[in-house]
C-alpha cells in the first residue's frame, strides 16, 4: 500500500516541484479512509524517491464513513475485519495518488510549468498485489504501454500457491501520464475486489482513461473489471447463514444463479433442454404442471407460452432465485389472466409439502445431482410417493459424456455444487428402482449429440404414474 | 320441554344455535348466559359488513363473516353461540353442517314464545324494525320448524316456551362423555381380547390385579384397566370374558371402549339386520349355550352395556386418547357421527384389498398430535410407535398375544396367546409399512415453514419469523444431513463482557462476575480448543442405527458442523474417525456403563485447518503475506528517510509496531494449522456426553461430563481429553490461579477458556443463564478482530460492543436445541424433534456481530 516514485538524472529535486510536496518535510494528508503520508527516503541531486505511504484505518474501514466500500462479494463473516484491504494496493491507493498529487495528475505545476511536459527516465515501485494472476496481469496491462516491468515474488511459507508481488515499472515518460496509468491501472491488477468508494470515484478513473484506454489491447479486460461488481451490498439474512465461518466460501455457489460450464454451453445444452421437456410435457396431456428446482425461471418463461397449461407453479429451494425468477418473469406486470397461471413456491424437494400434491406432471430438470445422495431417498418419497404427480420429465448429466468436455479432466463435474453425476448405467438403475418402489412406468432417452460411445450429454426419463396410466 | 326449577345443561363443546322470531329475547339470553366473544350475531356481521344491522341484502356476507368465525372457534374447539333468527332450514343447515365439519354437537334454544309477546317487544324496540306480518310469519315458521329439528340433525333442543321460563332459565355446561382429562391414571391399557378369557386372567395378574370379595379384580395401588374393545366374537370364552369387563366396570376398577364387533353385535341384539359373519356368529352360539338362568340377566345386562360405551376417551390434561381403531387429533374430545365411526373401523377409502377386508388408510403416518393416541383393532406382530401412536393389538386370538400399556411408563406387558383360536385372514401387518409409500416417515415442510412458535423446557418460547425459518430450509435442503440424524445442533457462544484491562479485550474476571451476579457459587473451566464445532451421534452397530433412528443405509453415525453438514466431504475419513470412537466407547466400557447402544457427543475438531482451508487460503493467508510484505517494505523506506534526517520517527515508529502485529497475527493463525494426510493427524475433542439412550445428561454437571469423557482419550489419544478445572467463585485464591491458568494458555497460543456455571443448565434470578462464556485470548483475538487490533487507539474503539442480541440468541439456542434432545430420548416422532434443530438453523440467521 505504497507508490514510491523514483527520478534518477540532473536536477532530481525536480521531482518534489511536479508533485508539489517538499523533499525535506513529512507530510501527512487526511483521507476519509485513513491518512496518506508522503516523504523523500532520497534527496540528492542525482537521485530523488517519492513515497505515498496508505495508513489505512482498519477499524475506520469497517465502522466510519467508508463502509459503503465494503466488498460485495466477502465471503466470510470475519471478511470485513481480517481483511488484505490495509495492506495491498487497491482502488484506495487510486485515489490517495488523485487526492494527494492532484495538481501532479492535473498536469499543473505553477512554479516550474514547463517541467511538465517533460520526458524523463522515471521508475514506479508499488504494491503489494496478491493473488496468483497479479503478476500476469501486470505484466499485461503495463508493457503495451512501453513501460518495463519488473517483480518481486513472495511465497507464503505454509501455502506455496501464494504470491503477493511488488511491481516496478520504469519508462521514459511524463510524470502526469506515469501518475495517471497508476491511478487507473492499480484497481485493475487488484483482482477484482474493488472496493469502491463511490460512484463518482469510478467515473473519475474512467475518465482518466481518456486519450489511452480506448487503444489498449487489454482495453475490453479492463473496462470488464471495472464493472464487475456485484449486486446491492445489503445483505440478507440468508447470506449470513449459508456464509458460516466453518464452510469456507466455497460452499456458496449457487446452483440456480451460476452459468453452465464453457463445455455444456458450447454444446447449446440448456436450450434443448427445455424446448425437449416442454414438448414432453405438452404431448402427456398435463395441464397442472410443476417446475421443481425452477431456478431463475427458464423453463416456466417457456411453460407460460403454452396455453395447455392453465396452472404452472415454480418450486425452489433458494428464496433468491425465486424472487430473480419473479423479476424475469415480469410477474407483478404480467395480465391478471397470465399472472394467476403461474405461482412460485419456496420449498425444499427432501420435505413433504402438501402444497404440492394433486398436479398432472412435474419437470426436474438438472436439480438431483445438487442433492447429497443420501438425500434422494426422501426426495423420491416426497415427489413419487406423496405428490404423485400423473407424470415427472426429470433430467440429469451422463457423466460419461464429460470425456468430451475438455475443461473436465480426471473425473470433474460440470458444477461445482453437482454432488454427483451418474452414468447411464447408474441412471437405469435408479429410475428402475424408483418406478418399482412407487409404481410408475418409466422410459429413459436423452437430450443432445448422441455419441456412439459415451451417450448424450443429458439423460433424461419420464415417469408415467400406473394407475393414471390405466385409467 | 324445560323445567323451569332444574337447570339446563349443554354441552361445554357445542355449537348452540339461537332459535325463534325477532324479539323473542335471544340477544338479551345470549348476554346473559355466555361470554361476549362466544356469541356471534347476525345482526353484528349484517352491520360490519354493511354499515346497517338491518340491511337484510347484506345476509349473505353477513353470514360468510360469521360462519368463518365459527369455523374459526370451533376448530379451536371453542363453544360457540350463533344468535340469528334460524328460522329458515337452510340456515339451520349450514350450521349444522358447521358443527358436524368440527365435530361439534348442535344444539338449539328454541325461543317459543306467544306471538304477542313478540310483537309487544318488536313495538318497543327503536330504530328500523320487522313489521307485525314478518313477526307473525316468522312465528308461523318456529311452529314449523320445532317439529323436525331431529331429522336435520340437531343433537339436543331446550325449548323456552314463556317469558317466565326464559327468564329464570339457569344454563350449566357440562364435559362431553369422552373428556376424561381430569383422570390421569395409572392405567393399564388392554388390546382386543376376543373372548380370551384365560390370557386376559393371565395378564391381569402379570399386572398385579387380584380379585376382591366379590372376585372382581382390583389393583391393589388404585390402577384401572381401559378395554379397547373387541371383547367379543371369534374366541373361546366370549360371555364370560363380558362377564368379567362388565363387572370391573361396574366396580369401577376398569374403562372399555366399543370395539367394530362390540357396535356390530349390538346392533344384533337389538334385531337390525346384520350379516353374521363367522365371529358374530362364535359369539352368537355362546351366548345361546348359556343356561335359560343365566342367559336372561346376562342379555338384560349386556344391551345396556353395550348402548353406554363411549367412542374413545380423551385423558390425563389431554395427553392421552385410547380408542379402539385410534383417532385424528381434530377428533379427539370430540362428538360426532363420523368421531364414532373413525373409533370403530379407523379411516377406510371404501376399497377393498386382496384378501376382502377394507383397505385402511394409514391416519397414524399422518398423524401429528400432541396427545398419545393408544388403540388396538388391526393386529399387529410387534408394538411400534408411530408418530405417537401405538397399537396394542397383537393379534391373541390369531394365536399372537394379549398386550397391556402400562401408562404412564408406556411399559408394554403380555402374555402369549395359549394357541391359535383362528386362522387370520390377512397377514399381520405393522402399521404404516403400508400404503403411502412411506410418506408418513417424511418431514412436512409446514412443520418447519412459516412463523414458528416453539415451545421448551426451558424458557416459556421462541418465536421465529417466516424470513428465519425461509433460510433453515434453504439450509437444510441443500447442504444438510437427514433429519433423521440431526437430533442436535450446538448454540452460539457468547464472550465475557469486554474487559477494561491494558492492552485486553476479554478476561476471565468478567466472566466470573456474571455468573456470580446471577447466584452461581461454582463454575468449571475448560480449555478451549481452536478447531471447529463438530456434533458426533454414533451407534454401536448399524442395526441399533436402524432401530433408533430409522435410517437403513447401514451407516452407524454422523460428524456434523454447528450448521448440520456433513463435517468431512471425504465419507472415509468420517468413517474411520467414527470407527476409532466406537472401539474407544467400547475399550472405556462407556456402552455398558450408559446402557445405551448409541451416543451423541458434543466435541471440538482439529486443527482448525480442516474446515477453514479454504478460508486460510483465501482470506487469513493473503492478509499476512501481504501485511508482512508491504509493511516491511515500508518500514525500510522510513528508516532510510530518518537516516537521512527526515523527521519521520514517529511514522516509523507506527509502522514499526504495525509490522510487530502483522508477525504476530502470522504466528497466531498458523498456530492452529497441521497437514492432515488421514485419521491418525485429527483430533477429537468432546466435551460434552449429551445423550445416550433413555438419559439427556444435562442432569449431571460438568465435571461429570469432564472425567467420563476423559476415559475415551485414556482408550484412543486421538480423542483428545480437555484440561478443565472447577472454581468456587468465593475463593480469591481459586480465581487467581484459574486466572494464571488462562494466561499461561493463551500466552501458549491457546484460543482461551470456557467458563460454564457447574451445573449443565443453571437459572439465575431471571432465568435461565448462559450456558457458557468464552474467555479468548489477547493473540487470537487477532484473527478475529484483525492483525492490528491491539494497537493504541483501536483497542478503545473495540471495546464498545453489544453481548445482548448474542446472548439472548444463545439461550433460546441452547433451549431450543436441548428440547430437540430431550424429545428425542423421550421416543418422540421425528416431526416432533425437527423443528427444534431448524430453529436453531433459523435463529443462526441473525445478524450478530461475527466477531462475538
Amino acid at each position: 500500500m505504497f507508490l514510491s516514485l523514483t527520478y534518477r538524472g540532473p536536477n532530481a529535486t525536480d521531482l518534489g516541484y511536479l508533485l508539489h510536496k517538499h523533499p525535506e518535510r513529512v507530510q501527512s494528508f487526511p483521507l476519509n479512509f485513513g491518512a496518506a503520508h508522503v516523504f523523500y527516503p532520497v534527496a540528492t541531486a542525482e537521485q530523488c524517491q517519492a513515497v505515498l505511504l496508505l495508513d489505512l484505518d482498519p477499524v475506520a474501514l469497517v465502522r466510519g464513513r467508508s463502509t459503503e466500500g465494503r466488498s460485495p462479494e466477502s465471503a466470510a463473516p470475519l471478511a470485513q475485519y481480517v481483511n488484505d484491504r490495509p495492506y495491498v494496493a487497491s482502488s484506495f491507493l487510486s485515489v490517495a495518488i488523485r487526492r494527494v498529487f492532484n495538481t501532479a495528475v492535473a498536469g499543473h505545476c505553477e512554479e516550474r510549468p514547463e517541467l511538465v511536459a517533460s520526458r524523463r527516465p522515471l521508475e514506479a515501485r508499488c504494491g503489494p498485489f496478491c493473488g496468483t494472476a497479479a503478476a500476469d496481469w501486470a505484466e499485461r496491462l503495463f508493457r503495451p504501454l512501453g513501460y518495463q516491468v519488473a517483480l518481486t515474488v513472495e511465497q507464503a511459507p505454509d501455502l506455496p500457491a501464494l504470491r503477493c508481488v511488488m511491481l516496478t515499472l520504469s519508462a521514459e515518460t511524463t510524470l502526469r501520464e506515469l501518475l495517471t496509468h497508476l491511478y487507473v491501472l492499480i484497481p485493475v491488477i487488484d483482482d477484482d475486489k474493488h472496493y469502491w468508494v463511490g460512484e463518482e470515484e469510478l467515473e473519475k478513473l474512467l475518465r482518466h482513461g481518456e486519450g489511452w484506454l480506448a487503444n489498449h489491447p487489454e482495453r475490453e479486460a479492463i473496462t470488464r473489471r471495472y464493472l464487475r461488481r456485484g449486486g446491492p451490498l445489503a445483505r440478507v439474512a440468508l447470506d449470513r447463514l449459508l456464509e458460516l465461518a466453518d464452510s469456507g466460501p466455497e460452499s456458496l455457489a449457487n446452483p440456480a444463479t451460476e452459468e453452465e460450464e464453457a463445455g455444456e454451453r458450447r454444446l447449446g445444452l440448456d436450450g434443448q433442454r427445455l424446448a425437449s421437456v416442454r414438448q414432453l410435457l405438452k404431448e402427456s396431456g398435463a395441464t397442472r404442471v410443476l417446475d421443481l428446482g425452477c431456478g431463475e425461471g427458464k423453463l416456466l418463461r417457456e411453460l407460460l407460452k403454452e396455453p395447455q397449461f392453465t396452472a404452472i407453479v415454480g418450486v425452489d429451494v433458494d428464496t433468491r432465485s425465486l424472487q430473480r425468477a419473479a423479476e424475469r418473469l415480469k410477474l407483478e406486470r404480467l395480465p391478471e389472466r397470465q399472472r394467476a397461471r403461474l405461482e412460485l413456491l419456496h420449498s425444499s424437494l427432501t420435505y413433504r409439502d402438501r402444497r404440492l400434491a394433486g398436479y398432472d406432471a412435474a419437470a426436474v430438470v438438472e436439480v438431483i445431482e445438487h442433492l447429497d445422495p443420501d438425500r434422494l431417498p426422501a426426495f423420491a418419497a416426497a415427489l413419487f410417493g406423496c405428490a404423485r404427480p400423473a407424470w415427472v420429465v426429470l433430467t440429469t448429466p451422463n457423466r460419461e459424456f464429460n470425456a468430451r468436455f475438455p475443461n473436465l479432466v480426471d473425473g470433474a463435474l460440470r458444477h461445482r455444487d453437482h454432488r454427483f453425476e451418474w452414468s447411464r448405467a447408474e441412471f437405469a438403475e435408479w429410475c428402475a428402482a424408483i418406478a418399482a418402489r412407487y409404481d410408475y412406468h418409466h422410459q429413459i432417452s436423452g437430450i443432445g449429440e448422441q455419441d456412439p460411445a459415451l451417450g448424450q450429454p443429458t439423460q433424461l426419463v419420464i415417469f408415467q404414474r400406473q394407475e393414471a396410466a390405466s385409467g | 320441554m324445560a323445567n323451569p326449577s332444574a337447570p339446563l345443561t349443554i354441552p361445554d363443546f357445542s355449537l348452540v344455535l339461537l332459535m325463534g322470531p325477532s324479539g323473542a329475547g335471544k340477544s338479551t339470553f345470549a348476554a346473559r348466559h355466555f361470554l361476549p366473544t362466544e356469541v356471534l350475531s347476525s345482526d353484528r356481521c349484517r352491520a360490519w359488513v354493511a354499515d346497517d344491522e338491518a340491511d337484510q341484502g347484506a345476509s349473505a356476507d353477513a353470514f360468510d363473516v360469521l360462519h368463518y368465525i365459527a369455523a374459526k372457534r370451533l376448530a379451536a374447539r371453542r363453544l360457540t353461540v350463533i344468535d340469528a333468527t334460524h328460522l329458515r332450514r337452510e340456515d339451520r343447515h349450514a350450521a349444522v353442517a358447521l358443527a358436524r365439519r368440527y365435530h361439534a354437537l348442535p344444539v338449539v334454544i328454541a325461543f317459543d314464545l306467544p306471538e304477542a309477546i313478540c310483537q309487544e317487544r318488536n313495538r318497543q324496540r327503536s330504530g328500523q324494525r320487522p313489521s307485525e306480518r314478518v313477526i307473525r310469519q316468522q312465528v308461523r315458521l318456529m311452529h314449523q320448524a320445532l317439529r323436525g329439528l331431529k331429522q336435520e340433525g340437531i343433537r339436543q333442543l331446550i325449548r323456552l316456551s314463556s317469558e317466565e321460563a326464559a327468564t329464570a332459565a339457569e344454563l350449566v355446561r357440562v364435559p362431553l362423555y369422552n373428556d376424561r382429562r381430569g383422570e390421569s391414571g395409572p392405567f393399564d391399557i388392554i388390546g382386543d381380547p376376543h373372548g380370551c378369557l384365560a390370557e386376559l386372567e393371565g395378564l391381569l395378574d402379570l399386572l398385579g390385579y387380584r380379585p376382591d370379595a366379590q372376585g372382581v379384580p382390583h389393583h391393589p395401588a388404585g390402577r384401572r384397566v381401559i378395554f379397547l374393545g373387541d371383547l367379543v366374537d371369534r374366541g373361546p370364552h366370549i360371555p364370560q370374558l363380558l362377564q368379567r369387563v362388565m363387572a370391573m366396570v361396574a366396580a369401577g376398577s376398569a374403562l372399555c371402549l366399543p370395539g367394530n364387533h362390540e357396535a356390530k353385535l349390538l346392533r344384533w341384539l337389538r334385531g337390525k339386520q346384520v350379516q353374521i359373519s363367522h365371529g358374530l356368529a362364535d359369539t352368537i352360539a355362546q351366548i345361546e349355550a348359556l343356561p335359560e338362568a343365566q342367559r336372561r340377566p346376562f342379555l338384560a345386562q349386556l344391551e345396556p352395556f353395550l348402548d353406554s360405551l363411549v367412542s374413545h376417551y380423551w385423558l390425563d390434561g389431554g395427553r392421552l386418547v385410547v380408542a379402539h381403531a385410534g383417532l385424528k387429533q381434530e377428533m379427539q374430545g370430540r362428538g360426532s357421527g363420523a368421531v364414532r365411526e373413525f373409533c370403530l373401523y379407523g379411516e377406510t377409502n371404501g376399497e377393498i384389498d386382496a384378501y376382502g377386508l377394507p383397505v385402511r388408510l394409514d391416519w397414524a403416518a399422518e398423524y401429528r398430535g400432541e396427545a398419545k393416541v393408544i388403540y388396538g383393532h388391526t393386529p399387529v406382530p410387534h408394538l411400534e410407535w408411530i408418530n405417537n401412536t401405538l397399537c396394542i393389538d397383537t393379534g391373541c386370538v390369531f394365536g399372537g398375544a394379549l398386550t397391556a400399556l402400562r401408562y404412564p411408563e408406556l411399559e408394554p406387558v403380555s402374555v402369549p396367546a395359549l394357541r391359535t383360536y383362528v386362522e387370520p385372514t390377512r397377514p399381520l401387518a405393522t402399521p404404516g409399512s403400508t400404503g403411502h409409500y412411506g410418506c408418513g416417515e417424511l418431514m412436512e415442510l409446514a412443520a418447519i415453514a412459516g412463523k414458528q412458535h416453539l415451545i421448551t423446557r426451558y424458557q416459556p418460547h421462541v418465536n421465529l419469523q417466516e424470513g428465519q425459518t425461509a433460510a433453515a430450509i434453504e439450509a437444510l435442503g441443500r447442504f444438510c444431513i437427514d433429519p433423521r440424524w440431526l437430533i442436535y445442533l450446538p448454540p452460539t457462544m457468547s464472550p465475557a463482557e469486554t474487559s477494561q484491562r491494558e492492552g485486553l479485550l476479554e478476561h476471565p474476571e468478567e466472566a466470573f462476575a456474571y455468573y456470580r451476579r446471577a447466584g452461581v457459587e461454582r463454575v468449571v473451566l475448560e480449555e478451549k480448543h481452536m478447531g471447529s464445532r463438530a456434533v458426533v451421534v454414533l451407534c454401536r452397530s448399524a442395526a441399533a442405527a436402524q432401530r433408533r433412528f430409522k435410517v437403513e443405509d447401514g451407516a452407524c453415525g454422523v460428524i456434523y458442523t454447528r450448521t448440520g453438514r456433513p463435517f468431512f466431504s471425504d465419507p472415509q475419513l468420517s468413517t474411520a474417525l467414527l470407527q476409532r470412537l466406537a472401539e474407544a466407547l467400547t475399550a472405556s466400557g462407556l456402552w455398558e456403563r450408559l446402557a445405551s447402544d448409541w451416543i451423541c457427543l458434543d466435541c471440538e475438531l482439529l486443527p482448525w485447518s480442516v474446515k477453514a482451508q479454504a478460508l486460510i487460503r483465501e482470506q487469513y493467508a493473503p492478509v499476512g503475506l501481504a501485511a508482512h510484505l508491504g509493511l516491511a517494505e515500508a518500514t525500510a523506506l522510513l528508516t532510510t528517510a530518518q537516516q537521512r534526517g527526515l523527521d519521520s520517527g514517529a511514522l516509523l515508529a507506527h509502522y514499526s509496531a504495525r509490522q510487530a502485529t502483522v508477525e504476530r497475527y502470522n504466528r497466531a493463525y498458523r498456530h492452529y494449522l497441521w497437514p492432515v494426510n488421514g485419521v491418525d493427524d485429527l483430533q477429537l475433542a468432546p466435551f460434552h456426553l449429551l445423550a445416550s439412550e433413555g438419559a439427556v445428561h444435562v442432569d449431571k454437571p460438568h465435571a461429570w461430563h469432564m472425567t467420563t469423557l476423559a476415559e475415551l482419550g485414556r482408550a484412543d489419544p486421538l480423542l483428545r481429553a480437555t484440561a478443565w478445572r472447577e472454581v468456587a467463585l468465593d475463593d480469591a485464591d481459586q480465581l487467581a490461579a484459574a486466572i494464571a491458568w488462562w494466561e499461561e494458555l493463551t500466552a501458549a497460543g491457546g484460543e482461551g477458556v470456557v467458563v460454564k456455571p457447574a451445573a449443565f443448565v443453571a437459572y439465575g434470578r431471571k432465568g435461565i443463564l448462559q450456558p457458557a462464556i468464552k474467555c479468548r485470548g489477547r493473540e487470537y483475538l487477532r484473527i478475529i478482530y484483525g492483525p492490528e487490533y491491539t494497537l493504541p487507539g483501536q483497542l478503545e474503539r473495540l471495546r464498545s460492543r453489544g453481548l445482548g442480541a448474542k446472548r439472548r440468541l444463545a439461550i433460546n439456542e441452547f433451549s431450543l436445541g436441548l428440547e430437540a434432545l430431550h424429545r428425542f430420548v423421550a421416543g418422540e416422532p421425528l416431526h416432533r424433534v425437527h423443528p427444534y434443530v431448524a430453529g436453531v438453523l433459523a435463529l443462526e440467521s441473525e445478524a450478530v456481530d461475527p466477531r462475538l
